[in-house]
Formats: C-alpha cells, structure tokens, sequence
C-alpha cells in the first residue's frame, strides 16, 4: 500500500485560522505530510464535518508545512471564503477536527542548474511560490517574485516575498498599491533584464494562460499550477481534466489532480481548456453515436 | 437466494469479528459484499494508496469502452445537496489498454475485479463481453446499460425492456460460462422490475441497481446549465432512498435474482439498509470522493451493524426485511 511516499489521510485538527486580508490563512496539524510536501503539491479537505451535505472536497494549494515539532506536522493554505464549503472552513477554530488528504499532486519541477527564474502569483495562488522560492535559493537559483491582484486586500504573502525574493514587483487592477496594471505587464522586462530562464506560476487561468505567452514569447521555460474544479483530487473521478499535448505531440485530457496540477505551461491547450479539441486522443470515439 | 436466517432471539449479539461476511452472486463467490462502484474508484490503483483493494469483496473498474474516448468537455461536475451531478462521458483508455496495465496490476495485487464494460453497438458490447470474459481472474462482467452520459441520450439502453435484453443476450452468449454477467439499470424508468425481468429472461446472472439518476443544474451567474454536456448523473446520499426502492421492488418481485445495492452508500448502517432491501453485495460510489477509505470503512461499519442485530452471516441480513411478519399496527 502506501509506503511509497504516496498522500496520506489524515484526521487532523486545526491549529490557527487568521485573516490576512481577504483571504484566510489556516494552519493545520497533520502528521506525515509535512514530510512528503514538495512546493506545487496540495491538499484536499473534507468541510461540513462526517454526515455532511457537501461530499466533496476542497483542493488547496499547500503554502507550508513543517515536520513535527511540538505539535506534531503542520500544513497551511490560504484561501478565499467564497462558497458554502470554503466559508465553513473559515469558520473553524483551533483544536476542530478536519479530514486532510495529502499531498496531493505533481509539484513544480526545479531547474538543475542554478539559473534566474521568476515566480508569479495571482491573489493567493502566490501561496505556494514561497516555499518553491526556498528550493529554488537552496538551488542557489535566482529568484524574483511578482504578485497580483485586482486590489491590495487581495494580493497575498507582498512583505513576506521581500524575504523570499531578490526582487519583488506588485501589480493591482486597480492600482491601490504597485504598479497598475496586470501581472504580464512588468513580466516581459523582468525576463530580459534578469535574464530569465523559468517561469513558476500560480493563479487563475487566464493568467497562466498570459504567462505562459510570455515566457515562450521569451523563450523561457514555464511551469503552470492550474486551478481547475475537483471532486476527489486523487484521481478517480475525472472531473478536473484539461487538453495537454504530451511529449508525443498528442493532447489528451488529462487529470490535473494527479497528472497536475502543475504543468509546463507550453503543454496546455490554454485556448481549448472547457472543450474537447479536435484530434485529442479518444475524441473520435466521443463523436459517434453511443 | 439464501434460506431465510432467524436473528438470533434476545438480541444475543455476535461479535463483530464473528460475523461470516462471505456472500454468493450467482457463480461468484465473494469474501465479503462490499465493492467499489463503477466509475467512482478507476481501476483500482488510486484508491490502493490509501487501503488494501484484495480486502473488498470486489473491485468494480470504471467501465470499459472498445476504443480510447476522450470524454466530454469541462465543467463535468456540479455539488448537489448530499450528491453530486456528473457527466464525464465515459472517458477511458478503451480494452487494449485496460487489459494490458489496469486489469494484471489488480490481478497482481489479489483483488478480485469486477469489469464494467459500455458499447455504442450490440457488437462492442459482444467484443467487449469476449475479451474481457476470457482473461482469467475476472469474478464478473458488470454490463453498464445505463449511463446516461451519451451523446444520443434517448437511447440509453436501460430504458427499453427489449433493447436492454438484447444487450446483455449478447454478452452473456460471449461471456464463459462461470463467468457471472450483471445488468447496471438506470432508475429513471417506469418499471424497474419489467427492465429486470427482461434483462434476467436475458442471461442476466443479476441486477446492480441502480446507475445515476439524470437531473440538471442552472448556474444563476450564466443563467444557463452549468455541465457542459447540459444533464448529468446524480448521485450520493440524495439517491439513497430511490435505490433502497428500486432494490426493495426487484428482490421482491424476483427473489431468486442476486442484486447488487448502490447508491448513495456512506455508511455501514446505508449497506445494511440496502442487504435488508434485498441487496447481496452493496457498492459505494461518491461516498469515495468524500471519504478515499469509504470502501474498507463502510465493511468495517457493516461488520459491526450485522453484529449488533444478532446476524452471525451477512447472507442472513439479505432480503431480511421482506420476510418479516407484517406489522399488526399498520394497514397492509
């Protein structure tokens, strides 16, 4: 079974929850995955308690996690209390009880040489750059940070990147604070003044989709972090999928729940997420009459 | 059918690790009546990681199509109250892939698969009957009739008492013998125990009741059905009740039939609910996206409720319900 360094499930409690923003940061205990956490990797919970009526899990990016210590492993994740699920999540409290699976999912993949590379978060999708950002220093890469959001109270982790980051640029839609103005905006200059080999990002979709554009437009290297709807995040139900071309040059729809959720960026079909496109492998046999 | 088992008098409970969990589907004898549901556990591989698949009584693989199919477009999923809508299309890495990699590596790992297999034509299913029937270690052909993810959604061959017996005519002609063969029926039709009969008079070993219900879900932001393939499969706890039904009426109508329960199964007390409707073995479905450990927990559940209503065998608990005495202070 799961001697493999596999997720683990695990009954754990809640440690912290705190605002930061417009987002809530929680801190779980949850022994063992702490250990086998690598940046880019998530979790899912269960919300609603045992004989709740939203079956299905809520799949977090992880933003840290420490191996036992006093108070046995820790993960944490930030999000945003937006629906039923999430809003009860942000209502737990210190020594609740709450079902973590983890870690789940393939992590960013790291450069083996010690090049620059740049990391860019949309609203809390930055959550998980940080703990990248330490490998990659470890690494002894170059590390640069640009964080979004559409206003100040959205961007996540902006003091935190100062410490992670040799540079950090901050972009908001609404120019509360940074420059105005989108993500991809200083993004191009970055690239070339730093000179660039990787791009990590982690936000919505079409940002991704942005980056992405600019990175191969700049010939670098880009790693995606997708954020597309999940039900169990382990792999069996086949809900969260997207058109990626393999290496063999066929799209497939693919899992991001386990075969993501980061991918190269310049594997995704940005343009055909939501569809089927032509010639994906099987789409054929979708057409016909069954 | 097994012969009717008295619950032991004063409530003289057994003891949990007693309870003799084997149960009997036609030729398949299994070691204990919990299964995973079709399309809710893959193949196997991924639930692996999280508990012993040889301890269920029987893997049910996703079902398996002739060729690779893609599936339908995104959104696929929506939250219900207490279920979940779905409509993933059927996407799989078709038979040559399935028999190559997913069925040895269950094999390898000492579970015993129950293969679910979905034609376009009555010649695919015959195919796929074929194939799959004559790899050794297959315990049964579950023949999935009735998903309702088709592009031409009026001919699911579940709904038609004639067009579901051709069906599983054919696959238990190409199926060997020994091999048992169960029809997956779908709930959205008028008579459930006429679609059973006719699949039965078929070939059919036994029923699995019931497949998802076919419902929709408008998103109040777009104004407009949020799946992309417009109506999906309900399915969780909000279906219990109706497969409750559905197995209560075929059991009762064909007491000699095996069927196979799901549905909504959470719980140890759900499973039980289902075995005493009639059910032999129980599947559990969405549960699994709650809970990864559903499967072995809802055993390890069952064990205990068995026990504690005296049932010293789970064939006794199967069908218990239809043969008690009516009740004196209800109408009949």
């Amino acid at each position: 079974m799961n001697d493999a360094g596999g997720p683990l499930q695990v009954d754990g409690e809640v440690f912290s929850v705190k605002r930061v923003g417009d987002y809530v940061h929680m801190t779980l205990v949850a022994a063992g995955i702490a250990e086998r956490w690598r940046p880019g990797n998530f979790v899912a919970l269960s919300v609603g308690g045992d004989t709740s009526a939203a079956l299905l899990r809520r799949a977090f990016s992880i933003y840290r996690a420490r191996p036992s210590g006093i108070y046995g492993g820790t993960v944490e994740i930030v999000f945003a209390a937006v629906g039923p699920g999430t809003s009860w999540l942000a209502e737990r409290r210190p020594h609740d009880r709450l079902n973590v699976v983890g870690p789940l999912g393939r992590p960013f993949a790291l450069p083996k040489e010690p090049v620059a590379c740049v990391l860019v978060g949309g609203g809390y999708g930055s959550a998980p750059l940080f703990g990248l950002a330490e490998r990659l220093r470890e690494r002894h890469c170059g590390v640069h940070m640009v964080l979004g959001a559409a206003t100040e109270s959205r961007l996540f982790g902006a003091l935190e990147a100062k410490r992670s980051a040799q540079s950090v640029t901050v972009t908001t839609v609404d120019g509360s604070v940074g420059i105005p103005g989108l993500v991809t905006d200083p993004l191009p200059a970055l690239i070339a003044r730093s000179s660039v080999e990787v791009v990590y990002a982690c936000g919505p979709m079409p940002m991704l989709a942005a980056v992405t554009a600019v990175a191969n437009e700049h010939g670098a290297w880009s790693q995606t972090a997708v954020e597309e709807s999940m039900a169990c995040g382990i792999g069996v139900c086949m809900t969260c999928v997207l058109p990626v071309t393999g290496d063999d040059g066929v799209t497939r729809m693919v899992r991001s729940c386990v075969d993501g959720p980061v991918f190269a960026g310049d594997k995704v079909r940005w343009d055909a997420v939501g569809t089927v496109p032509a010639g994906t492998y099987g789409a054929a046999a979708t057409g016909g009459p069954v | 059918m097994s012969t009717a088992g008295a619950r032991r008098e004063n409530g003289a409970a057994v003891a949990p690790d007693e309870v003799d969990l084997t149960t009997v589907l036609a030729d398949a004898r299994l070691t204990n009546p919990v299964m995973t549901a079709s399309g809710c556990a893959a193949a196997g591989q991924e639930l692996h990681q999280f508990f012993d698949v040889a301890e269920l009584g029987a893997v049910v693989t996703k079902s398996i199509m002739r060729d690779p199919r893609a599936g339908r477009p995104t959104p696929r999923m929506v939250e219900t109250p207490s279920g979940m809508l779905n409509s993933i299309g059927l996407q799989g890495p078709g038979i040559d892939s399935f028999l190559a990699r997913d069925l040895p590596w269950l094999l390898r790992h000492d579970a015993r698969p129950i293969v679910s297999i979905a034609g376009s034509t009555l010649g695919e299913y015959a195919e796929l009957a074929r194939r799959v029937g004559n790899t050794p270690g297959v315990a049964a052909v579950e023949v999935n009739i009735s998903c309702p993810n088709v592009e031409n959604r009026g001919l699911v061959f579940a709904c038609d008492p004639q067009q579901a017996a051709r069906v599983l005519s054919v696959v238990r002609r190409d199926t060997p013998r020994g091999v048992p063969v169960f029809a997956k029926l779908s709930p959205d039709v008028t008579s459930i125990v006429d679609i059973a009969t006719a699949v039965v008079e078929a070939g059919a070993d036994g029923v699995v009741l019931v497949n998802t219900l076919l419902g929709l879900h408008i998103d109040l932001e777009t104004l407009r059905p949020e799946l992309a393939g417009v109506t999906g499969g309900l399915s969780g706890p909000a279906v219990r009740p109706v497969a409750v039904r559905a197995v209560w009426q075929v059991a009762k109508a064909l007491p000699t039939v095996p069927v196979i329960g799901v549905g909504g199964i959470r719980t140890g007390r759900d499973a039980l609910e289902f075995m005493l409707a009639g059910a032999s073995a129980v599947q559990v479905g969405t549960a699994i996206f709650n809970d990864p450990s559903a499967p072995l927990r809802v055993l390890r559940e069952l064990r205990v409720e068995l026990a504690a209503r005296g049932f010293g065998k789970a064939v006794e608990a199967v069908g218990y319900s239809h043969r008690l005495p009516p009740d004196p202070r209800r109408e009949v």
